[in-house]
């Protein structure tokens, strides 16, 4: 079969169950006494075991099988959870985790694993408590499996006790198939499927894993709990093809207690050899078991996964469409007919539901990059001796899928330096007065046009003063402009290029550590990070993203005859001005604003407009613009009014303009350029 | 090795040139284009092309010859090189025809003007008639245009 169909279905499939492993195991962790995790944790370790034998991939699902095997115990009370057990298990999903990596990147997925599962073994055994840092080396294992070679284990036996107590029929069903059965997996199966369909499986003999990969003679046995009777049994299960024998003997108390104890008589009994270790434990697969999963599961999404690449086709097409809506409108106005003008409002309405559609279609919960946070912290909280308490409010603000996949990395970089060098150590800070856990704060949230996503910690905060000193020994700073700097721009120096050094960690609270790379990523979306600091009470990044990244809403401009687009994202209002009311200060032309001084642009002149100059009016239309919490008002001539405007590049022939960071289509079928309103303000 | 090429012949000023007809996207009439700032002068602009926004060139203003008035035969031929979409504004675009590879020479330092890095040779055709086969990934050299920039500033 041509596995290649499967593979992206079990690439996606399998991510989603690493990541409810991850997130089940978190859950279990602050609450290691609800056992309903435990199962939830059970079917998805279950399931990916499934697909990765399906798929072929062994180790997977043989590492799988033994973090299985732990669960199991778990959760039927014979087993309580402790620090090491989730630590193996952990590490047991970040190997899973690592293979499917590599089976993504073309991979076989296969990895050295022996390691984790000789602990997940030694777990199983119980003797880890004693040899833990030992990984036992599996000839102990194999011994260990002799040892209680037993048909079936105490918590066996004593299901099948309770059921004969209760009144219900156990049968022991030897099964032989014929000699020219070809699909041996799959008689066995058939032969599962009656036994499941009247009653449950307790333990065969070899395992159900075995029986799937055919890895047993010709014969198999079953314990089952059944509710009809040894002939109609029998002949039910005669009744597949290819079976050669079948042997079903009733049990009761006596002869049961006789098959768990003395394990090696009954084992001559059976025909296939007596398996590895691995199936010491035997695989409870019962009906009950099988059902519940169907029963218990959240309501599917009724969702379908679609190649991204047909999305932006999609986005392409339709911005397409919007250009000539525009268009349409246009026209629709020239000619006046009203039952034109009716359709192509209409079309106008309907477009724009079907813009916020397709504009949706791009949106992904941001929670697909915060759900790998809470693990990541729990970790770093570890291995650097600190409590830490994460707190993610906000993970269902949507963002476009462009932005969400490029977000994950500098979001790392923050909740790292927080964890790292914001939150201090117990002992610190139990002598600075604080609690002893200390609190990272994940939050997004919509605001306008935009997403912010904001990390705060309650940690030491940012000396500025030490950042000041470094900024100027590092020439970030001149000395002399060193005094007019407020604490929030002192705090934003540790973002500047160069100012990363190693030695900054031991010096000043380890900020600055590739914090440039996190802003030139962030800009590079769109978008802008700022911090602000409280030494000793705290430090927050705060990350402000663009909605989306091909349909923006703007402010249409014309100088003389050229029309411009100003994103509306960054304007802060529009207005007249009296030429009169211009201030000069050093030169620059300034205007009062809110009870602020701002610089006034003229951008005729940076534009060098050949039709346009403010020069001989006297009233002036402005647009105030901002970047971060810096104003600056640009002259214009004349205001055109508000647009949906869809965003095109300038080609890779025009790069780097400054001012212009694109281009859109007009309604008219024209070009008008994009102005940068972050290249203005300096 | 002699290979036969399709080339879109056109003209500029009182000169005729080819390029390969499988650089070219197609050939459009004048229309608006929108001028973008701070760029060297014989970059006119972008114009939308069903959709796309394309730059747009003088070539004459690219081979520093005086620029000619657009007249209705003026065209805009759209090439495509090194994943790069530009139009070049010339005075007209006529005649598409086979060529062999033969008979295309090496040109001398200067043809008309231009310098011998921007041509990847000269075609003898007929009689009388040259064509000047152009190398559009030098005439598209982005470096170039740089090095201009700094000069104007």
């Amino acid at each position: 079969m041509d596995m290649n169909a499967y593979l992206s279905m079990f690439i996606d499939e399998s991510n989603d169950h690493l990541q409810a492993l991850n997130d089940n195991l978190m859950r279990l962790e602050s609450s290691p006494e609800d056992i309903s995790i435990v199962q939830d944790i059970f079917r998805s370790a279950h399931t990916l075991k499934g697909m990765s034998a399906t798929m072929g991939f062994e180790d997977l699902a043989s590492l799988t099988h033994e973090m299985e095997n732990v669960l199991d115990l778990v959760r039927n009370d014979k087993l309580k959870m402790d620090s090491f057990i989730f630590d193996t298990l952990f590490q047991g999903l970040d190997a899973l985790e690592s293979m499917v990596e590599d089976v993504v990147q073309g991979g076989t997925g296969k990895s050295d694993v022996t390691h984790i599962v000789n602990n997940l073994a030694n777990i199983v055994k119980g003797d880890y408590k004693n040899s833990s840092t030992e990984p036992a080396a599996s000839a102990s294992t194999t011994a260990a499996g002799q040892e209680n070679g037993g048909l079936l284990d105490q918590y066996q036996s004593s299901v099948l006790k309770q059921s004969i107590q209760s009144g219900l029929q156990v049968f022991y069903i030897k099964v032989t198939l014929t000699e020219s059965c070809v699909l041996k997996a799959a008689r066995s199966y058939m032969v599962f499927d009656v036994l499941e369909n009247t009653g449950e499986v307790i333990k065969s003999e070899p395992s159900v894993e075995d029986l799937e990969q055919e890895k047993f003679d010709r014969s198999f046995t079953v314990f089952t709990i059944s509710s009809v009777s040894p002939e109609e049994l029998t002949s039910k299960i005669n009744s597949i093809s290819e079976i050669e024998t079948v042997e079903v003997l009733p049990l009761d108390e006596e002869s049961l207690a006789t098959l768990s104890s003395a394990g090696t008589q009954a084992a001559a009994a059976v025909e296939a050899p007596a398996a590895p270790a691995k199936t010491e434990k035997a695989e409870v697969k019962s009906a009950d078991e099988q059902k519940k999963p169907a029963v218990k599961a959240p309501v599917a999404n009724r969702t379908i996964r679609v190649d991204i690449d047909r999305l932006d086709a999609l986005m392409n097409l339709f911005s397409e469409m919007l250009i000539d809506r525009v268009r349409l409108e246009q026209l629709a106005s020239e000619v006046k007919r009203q039952d034109l003008t009716d359709t192509v409002e209409h079309m106008a309405r309907v477009s724009s539901d079907l813009q916020n559609i397709v504009l949706k279609l791009r949106m992904v919960p941001v929670d697909t990059v915060f759900n790998r946070f809470p693990r990541m912290i729990r970790d770093l909280a570890k291995s650097l001796d600190k409590k830490i308490d994460l707190i993610i409010t906000g993970a269902d603000t949507e963002l476009d899928r462009t932005v969400i996949d490029e977000i994950g990395d500098p979001l790392v970089h923050l909740l790292r330096n927080s964890v790292d060098h914001g939150i201090e150590t117990v002992a610190e800070r139990v002598a600075a007065g604080k609690s002893e856990t200390g609190t990272v704060h994940l939050r997004a949230f919509h605001s306008g046009n935009h997403v912010f996503i904001e990390v705060e910690e309650d940690g030491k905060g940012i000396n500025a003063k030490k950042v000041l000193e470094k900024a100027i020994s590092k020439g970030v700073v001149k000395p002399e402009d060193a005094g007019k700097l407020s604490i929030d721009e002192i705090n934003n120096l540790i973002f500047s290029a160069g100012f990363s050094t190693a030695d900054v960690i031991s010096d000043i609270s380890g900020r600055g550590v590739g914090l440039d790379v996190v802003r030139t990523k962030i800009t590079s979306l769109g978008g802008n990070v700022t911090v602000t600091s409280v030494e000793g009470k705290g430090t927050k990044f705060s990350v402000q993203l663009p909605l989306t990244l091909s349909i923006i809403s703007a402010m249409l401009i014309k100088l003389g005859d050229e029309k411009y687009a100003i994103p509306l994202s960054s304007i802060v209002e529009t207005a007249i001005i009296q030429r009169s009311s211009i201030l000069m200060v050093h030169g620059n032309p300034m205007i009062k604003f809110r009870n602020a001084v701002i610089p006034l642009i003229s951008l005729s002149k940076l534009f060098e407009s050949p039709s346009y100059s403010e020069e001989h009016e006297e009233e002036h239309e402005i647009i105030v613009i901002h970047k971060g919490d810096k104003w600056a008002a640009v002259v214009i001539d004349e205001f055109i009014g508000q647009s949906e405007i869809v965003l095109k590049t300038l080609g890779k022939y025009l790069t780097n303009i400054s001012g212009v960071s694109g281009a859109t289509i007009l309604g008219d079928g024209q070009v008008a350029l994009i102005v940068d309103p972050n290249a203005l303000i300096k | 090795m002699s290979e036969e090429l399709k080339v879109i012949v056109f003209g500029i000023a009182n000169e005729e040139y080819g390029i390969e007809v499988d650089k070219v996207r197609t050939i459009e009439r004048m229309m608006p284009i929108t001028r973008v700032p701070k760029t060297p002068s014989f970059i006119k602009g972008v114009i939308n092309l069903r959709g796309i926004v394309v730059p747009v060139m003088n070539l004459s203003g690219r081979f520093n010859l005086p620029e000619t008035e657009v007249t209705e035969h003026t065209r805009i031929i759209v090439v495509a090189v090194n994943e790069m979409e530009v139009g070049f504004i010339v005075d007209s675009a006529n005649d598409v025809i086979d060529i062999d590879s033969d008979i295309i020479d090496t040109p001398p330092e200067i043809v008309g003007g231009i310098q011998a890095k921007y041509l990847d040779g000269i075609a003898k055709i007929g009689e009388d008639r040259l064509l000047i086969m152009l190398n559009l990934s030098e005439v598209l050299n982005k470096s170039e245009i740089v090095q201009l920039e700094q000069l104007e500033v």
